[in-house]
């Protein structure tokens, strides 16, 4: 545009912005070359100091208003600081070097492209700044006062380009031309260059198809080449830099960096992360209640008494006893499971305890399904039941055997009969269990566990990581994921350590068979109504003031035993066992302690005795809580005081051990073949050693002739 | 835990399901703040707790002006009355690994350990069954030492090193960020570098000498060994005191004694 620099335009030019006409009186015989682009759109406030422009002297700007909208000047060296800003905003208007009109280039035809990207106002400034003329870059700046909002984009162009004009006169396209509005008063007396509009010619057309051919978002970003260059441009022409051309590259690669790494404003805040706004989220509908006009329902149903159990005052208990989670965190688990207590048909409810997971943490409840509910069975149930021994092949004996027949020989292993899960409400699956990781979310229900989760369950140890799909990869295999080995654990810790004080459950009164062959199964009690209480140093002394309540798990993986090899369950009582050992099953049936064993008979592991029983305050003894902490689970805590007790468990969910944890070895290789002759390798006889049996047969054969001969000489 | 912030950071570290009753929390206040007194510590924390299986120990640790230098520990049974132990040392190491089990909670306990030694008797070398004893105190020294050159962890920019040496806590400090948080390379164990000079020249040229000098447990094995849950909505809005918090590096030690433990800043 070469027409643009010689143009005296007049800074005042009404069409191009404020600054430009300041710059361009200062400095438009500076170089056309780079025109001005301007007229940021949006400048809100109008840094009346930016030096920024000092490049874009060009006074073009004045014109470029114009010239930008006609065309797009694309070649991005006119893109100035200015236009930058504008380009930003989305229609910068360029300072026309090409057509170097001045003028009336309709900003219209610009106006759709422009508005591609917000202008930052500090940008606009800049351009502004570079001015300092105090007078009109204030007119601008109440001019400009403006929001960058785009809606201005489409005026913004008028605007940033007469910064004269006031907001309100920004929507006729020629309203720039109006000589009246385009002075200022304090404008020196230049009259605007052109004033004209002038009709789009096809160069313009041209220019104005390349402009927008480059302010095309590029696919992978929101960056478009045409504010890119922009920035580029701005960068060097604010920096200066000896000599730009050399390190073109490295700016280059230092505004790209820099369009996705803002620079942050020190005063303004950065906007927060939203994940904690989404548990917050989560959590805020836990607390808030089922709408209006049933509230008064509600509340009589819930003061009747629902299945939620007190937590808050059990928490309290177990504060006193110096273990279990925060009061707020208690207390939103008590919204959870109020909630699930509304989500489902739950007869009994009962907190289990918390289990830490490497990423995640379990909130695990233990609730009891209405008489009559069937629960269905879940498809996730059982995973995929591996094989117990990852080494298992079938033996596929070698084709090439010597046979003529070519039978390969059937491998005689055998699967170990599959243990049949035990029943809903039965032993192990006596309860069901609702997992989920943070209060407020939802609560999935955990599938029933079978005999061969809890018995490889037994065989390995995993953290947990927070996902129950997460699959289980381990030596021995576990035949399920991540949601199965829960339940297994959970299934073992229940079994073992489940305890409450002697006398508060008895048995019903209906079982009249105690005996231990057939007859009555002891799995069932309920609770005492003469429950007096025990006086709690005297739960703290003997442990022979506590019991088991649940049934304990044989080797088999069940509560009763069944044998798998008849196809009829045996009906045997279902004992439960010494924690540490398992009993004895050798001849195949197991047996276990009955229920409601004391846990004075638990045995000892490596001499310590299993449970820990301690006051929760040895300094008033009188108001204390009885607290029992297993050794062999850390982690499951009981408390007891006059009637009330509790169990939880918080913890990793793995049982102690002195020694650290050993994965057991792989199996050893199998043998493929029995050895046998046939197989066995043997070295051909070499040359010596056939003639040599052959010389001995012939022998063989001699001799026999003689003794026939001799026979029959005899015989004679 | 500084005793300042003790309820605070208690109220944060309960994640993991260990608390302090209230009657514990209230004694720990007033002897740690005695304890300071009569010691002349610059900072005394409550390193946390180990149970045993008669009684717990409660483990405070107190610090002098240089944060890095080797600290006093010193354990009660009761929270009131604080008893100094010794220093740690290799062979106390040596000696207690040959320990298993849990504490017992009798600080003169005995642990009985028989081993064979050789005896040399004039020419005659033979074998004979040695009884060592090993005490419980010792066991102790060991035990905190082990743990807390495994797993204390501190967030990078609580403290700084002075120019002249000494590291000191940086009260500027404000927290991590959310996003720095997540990351383990914004952690650092609290203890004298190990893996600091066998890093590359190009790795020391990222470091800032006066923030960087400890190990960060980005490079630590297994890649597991320290796990930190960021959405817990705990975290977020408070800064200052969650950051520092890692609940899981508790992992690690739960077996020869199950112990509270988490260094709040």
């Amino acid at each position: 545009m070469g027409d643009l620099p010689p143009d005296p335009e007049p800074p005042p030019q009404p069409t191009s912005s404020l600054r430009n006409f300041q710059v361009s009186e200062r400095r438009r015989s500076r170089e056309h070359s780079r025109p001005q682009l301007t007229v940021p759109e949006e400048v809100q406030q109008i840094p009346l100091d930016a030096q920024i422009l000092r490049g874009s002297q060009e006074m073009v700007s004045n014109q470029i208003s114009r010239g930008w909208s006609q065309e797009a000047s694309v070649t991005p060296n006119e893109n100035f600081i200015f236009q930058a800003e504008e380009a930003q905003r989305g229609g910068i208007e360029y300072p026309s070097l090409n057509t170097g009109f001045p003028s009336e280039v309709q900003p219209q035809t610009y106006l759709s492209e422009g508005r591609l990207q917000a202008s930052h106002n500090a940008s606009l400034m800049l351009q502004q700044l570079q001015q300092g003329e105090g007078n009109l870059l204030q007119q601008l700046e109440s001019a400009y006062q403006e929001p960058r909002a785009d809606l201005l984009g489409q005026y913004t162009r008028y605007q940033r380009e007469d910064l004269q004009f006031s907001q309100d006169t920004q929507h006729g396209p020629y309203l720039r031309d109006d000589p009246a509005l385009q002075f200022s008063p304090s404008e020196p007396g230049f009259m605007p260059f052109n004033m004209e509009v002038t009709e789009p010619e096809p160069r313009e057309l041209a220019v104005q198809n390349a402009k927008a051919y480059l302010l095309q978002t590029s696919v992978n970003c929101d960056l478009s080449l045409y504010e890119h260059l922009v920035n580029l441009l701005t960068k060097i022409l604010n920096q200066r830099p000896e000599d730009p051309l050399f390190l073109l590259e490295s700016l280059n690669r230092t505004t790209q960096w820099e369009w996705f790494h803002p620079k942050l404003d020190t005063l303004r805040d950065d906007p927060e992360l939203q994940t904690t706004y989404e548990m917050a989220e989560r959590q805020k509908v836990l607390f808030s209640r089922s709408g209006g006009s049933e509230a008064e329902q509600e509340m009589e149903e819930e003061a009747a008494g629902t299945a939620v159990p007190n937590i808050m005052e059990k928490a309290f208990y177990l504060e006193q006893a110096g273990v279990g989670l925060s009061s707020d965190e208690s207390f939103r688990i008590f919204m959870a499971l109020k909630q699930l207590v509304g989500q489902q048909p739950i007869q009994t409810c009962r907190f289990w305890g918390k289990i830490l997971g490497l990423s995640r943490n379990y909130l695990v409840a233990e609730v009891e399904f209405r008489e009559g509910e069937e629960e269905v069975e879940e498809t996730m149930e059982g995973g995929e039941v591996m094989e117990e021994h990852a080494e298992e092949e079938s033996d596929e004996g070698d084709e090439g055997e010597e046979k003529a027949a070519d039978v390969i020989p059937k491998p005689t292993w055998k699967p170990p009969p599959v243990v049949p899960k035990e029943e809903s409400r039965n032993g192990a699956n006596k309860y069901l269990y609702f997992v989920c990781n943070e209060p407020g979310q939802l609560w999935v229900r955990l599938p029933h566990v079978t005999p061969i989760q809890i018995v490889q369950a037994r065989k390995i140890k995993k953290f947990f990581t927070g996902f129950l799909d997460a699959p289980v990869i381990s030596y021995p295999p576990f035949p399920g994921n991540e949601a199965n080995y829960l339940r297994a654990q959970i299934a073992r810790i229940s079994a073992a350590t489940q305890i409450s004080p002697l006398g508060f459950y008895q048995f019903s009164e209906e079982e009249g068979d105690e005996e231990e062959e057939g007859g009555a199964r002891r799995d069932s009690y309920e609770e005492n109504p003469d429950f007096e209480g025990i006086p709690v140093l005297e739960l703290v002394d003997s442990m022979a003031n506590w019991v088991h309540h649940t049934q304990h798990i044989l080797p088999q993986g069940r509560c009763t035993w069944v044998n798998p090899l008849q196809k009829t369950e045996e009906e045997e009582l279902g004992e439960e066992e010494e924690k540490a050992d398992e009993g004895i099953d050798e001849a195949g049936q197991e047996v276990g302690p009955p229920l409601l064993t004391p846990l004075s008979e638990d045995a000892e592991i490596m001499h310590m005795s299993p449970w820990t029983a301690r006051l929760s305050c040895s300094l008033s003894p009188q108001y204390s809580v009885a607290v029992v902490r297993s050794n062999l689970w850390p982690g499951a805590y009981a408390y007891a005081s006059g009637k009330k007790f509790e169990n939880i468990y918080i913890g990793w969910g793995h049982k102690y051990s002195p020694e650290n944890f050993n994965p057991s070895l792989p199996a050893p290789v199998q043998q493929e073949y029995p050895s046998g002759p046939e197989i066995v390798e043997m070295s051909d006889p070499t040359v010596e050693e056939e003639q040599a049996l052959a010389a001995a047969e012939e022998e063989e054969e001699e001799e026999e002739e003689e003794e026939e001969e001799e026979d029959e000489g005899q015989d004679d | 835990m500084d005793e300042e912030s003790l309820l605070l950071s208690l109220e944060l570290a309960s994640g993991s399901g260990q608390g302090l009753s209230p009657d514990r929390r209230a004694s720990l206040l007033t002897s740690l703040m005695l304890v300071k007194r009569d010691y002349r510590f610059d900072r005394v924390l409550f390193w946390g707790r180990i149970l045993g299986l008669v009684d717990d120990y409660y483990i405070a640790q107190g610090l002098s002006e240089d944060q890095l230098a080797p600290r006093k520990t010193l354990y009660s049974l009761n929270c009131m009355e604080w008893s100094l132990l010794p220093p740690a040392t290799e062979e106390m190491e040596m000696q207690t690994s040959v320990v298993k089990g849990r504490f017992m909670g009798d600080p003169s306990h005995a642990y009985e350990h028989t081993e064979l030694q050789k005896v040399n008797e004039g020419e005659k070398v033979f074998e004979e069954e040695v009884v060592v004893q090993i005490k419980e105190e010792t066991r102790l020294v060991s035990i905190i030492d082990q743990i807390d050159k495994a797993v204390a962890v501190i967030p990078r920019g609580a403290l700084f090193k002075t120019p002249f040496g000494p590291i000191r806590v940086n009260r500027t400090f404000e927290g991590l960020s959310l996003s720095e948080a997540k990351k383990l390379s914004s952690y650092f164990h609290f203890r004298e570098p190990a893996e600091l000079k066998n890093k590359t020249l190009l790795e020391k040229a990222d470091l800032d000498p006066s923030l960087d000098f400890m190990d960060s447990l980005e490079h630590d094995i297994p890649k597991e060994s320290t796990c930190h849950s960021p959405e817990d909505p705990q975290r977020a809005p408070r800064p200052c005191a969650m950051p520092s918090e890692a609940p899981g590096s508790n992992e690690l030690r739960m077996g020869p004694g199950c112990k509270v433990k988490s260094h709040i800043f």
